[in-house]
């Protein structure tokens, strides 16, 4: 059987919708990844040993267990304990939260990096220790942590795709829908990889910049 | 926690975590495989080869195995390539996972110390002799720690073949909450499995780490 785009066309606009919610929830989940990422980081590295000790665990089963699973949990174990969450954010939450075990651990290693006389000469010079983390410590590791973290933000984006299986509409979904009227589920399947393929190669042009840039300001 | 529940459905969660550990084993030696055919291309002298693998590299790494595996189950009919889910599961999942195995092949070779090769040359082996018996066995134990961290990846991934209907840990939790709602215990349980099946992987790389390791070795 010969391939056949001639269809492909006519769905334009639906295909474009689920790219731009794509994005869209590599924006926001990568945003929930970053910060609490940032957040567990410094809790675990600064907070009470008990914290710490408890935040490394949860960690550790967020990286050891597929996205897949944990997304699941949330779904069905959020309804069952009363917590009405729309799917979108379920995913959104659920994707973030799995990345951001990922950037604490990366963000971790680089706090612990930062050459300990920035703290100490920002606090010679009176800040106190919450500001010197904040405006010293955290932005010295966030940039050198940029080229490893902006990785994880390229993998979070393709795994956005997995939010198809909770019925969240985004690329792969409205390709499902696309195929399910047109039967051409090679052309339709092809085209979403395309798009991916095209975000991601942005992205990974935009990380490099960055890493460039973030290399000029260190 | 439901203790009884758990005893019921244990039997039926280690049966699943059998077909993921069996899709985790036959998808990374299809990638071992792959990604020593990419390897291979990409240190050819013909140019072309080495854009294929390049190009392949990419375009495998730039989109979402999900896609891939959809794009090969449900679209492969048209092309006349009619798989099972569990076939389908494993050729995408290791021609995936192999273009990642073959990024860190690659970094091995490439931190050989290039006076290795050069050395082996001007003694008159020929460029495969050099590989096989100067690069490669200093290579080997560089590249055993990215080859488990990519076979760790890949057991996780195994999870999405659910999907296409492969009965694996995933799918089956899935099938066990809608007839328990349980989602807490069943998800724990197989959430467990997968943890004992990367618990193995590791243990394995750690062990194949040390063989290397001649500090290690037992005297002979």
């Amino acid at each position: 059987m010969m391939l056949d785009f001639s269809q492909v066309p006519g769905y334009g606009g639906l295909i474009l919708t689920g790219l731009l919610w794509t994005i869209l929830i590599t924006c926001l989940a990568g945003a929930v990844s970053i910060l609490l990422g940032v957040l567990a980081a410094v809790a675990t590295l600064y907070g009470p040993r008990l914290v710490s000790l408890l935040l490394r665990e949860v960690a550790f089963l967020f990286m050891a267990t597929p996205l897949l699973l944990q997304l699941y949990l949330l779904y069905y174990g959020l309804s069952q304990v009363g917590i009405l969450l729309p799917a979108f954010w379920t995913g959104v939450i659920g994707l973030g939260i799995h990345y951001a075990a990922y950037n604490a651990d990366i963000l971790g290693a680089a706090l612990k990096a930062v050459d300990p006389g920035q703290a100490e000469a920002a606090r010679s010079l009176g800040f106190a220790r919450g500001a010197t983390l904040l405006h010293f410590v955290i932005p010295q590791a966030m940039l050198s942590s940029l080229p490893q973290m902006g990785n994880n933000s390229i993998m979070l984006l393709k795994d956005t795709a997995v939010l198809s299986v909770l019925g969240i509409a985004e690329l792969v979904l409205n390709a499902q829908r696309a195929i399910s009227e047109t039967y051409r589920p090679f052309e339709f399947y092809l085209v979403a990889a395309a798009l991916y393929y095209i975000v991601n190669l942005a992205m990974e042009l935009a990380l490099k910049v960055a890493s460039r840039r973030a290399e000029v300001v260190r | 926690m439901d203790l009884e529940l758990l005893a019921r459905i244990a039997p039926f969660i280690a049966e699943a975590a059998l077909v993921t550990l069996e899709l985790t084993v036959v998808s990374a030696v299809i990638g071992l495989v792959v990604s020593a055919l990419v390897v291979l291309a990409r240190f050819s002298r013909l140019a072309p080869l080495r854009w294929a693998a390049v190009a392949y590299v990419s375009v495998i790494r730039g989109t979402p195995l999900l896609v891939q595996l959809f794009l090969v189950f449900f679209g492969g009919p048209q092309l006349g390539l009619d798989l099972s889910p569990f076939t389908a599961g494993v050729l995408t999942m290791g021609f995936n996972i192999g273009a990642y195995m073959s990024e860190g092949i690659r970094g091995a070779i490439l931190s050989v110390e290039r006076g290795q090769s050069e050395a082996a040359r001007s003694l008159g082996f020929g460029r495969l002799d050099t590989m096989r018996y100067f690069i490669l066995p200093q290579a080997a134990p560089l590249m055993v720690r990215s080859l488990g961290v990519n076979t760790i990846i890949l057991s996780k991934g195994t999870a999405l073949v659910s999907t296409v209907g492969v009965v694996e840990l995933t799918y089956s939790a899935q099938r066990l909450v809608t007839s328990t709602y349980k989602p807490f215990e069943v998800f724990a349980m197989a959430g467990a499995a997968y943890i004992l099946i990367i618990g193995i992987i590791s243990l394995i790389v750690r062990m194949v780490e040390a063989s290397f390791d001649p500090s290690r070795r037992a005297p002979a």
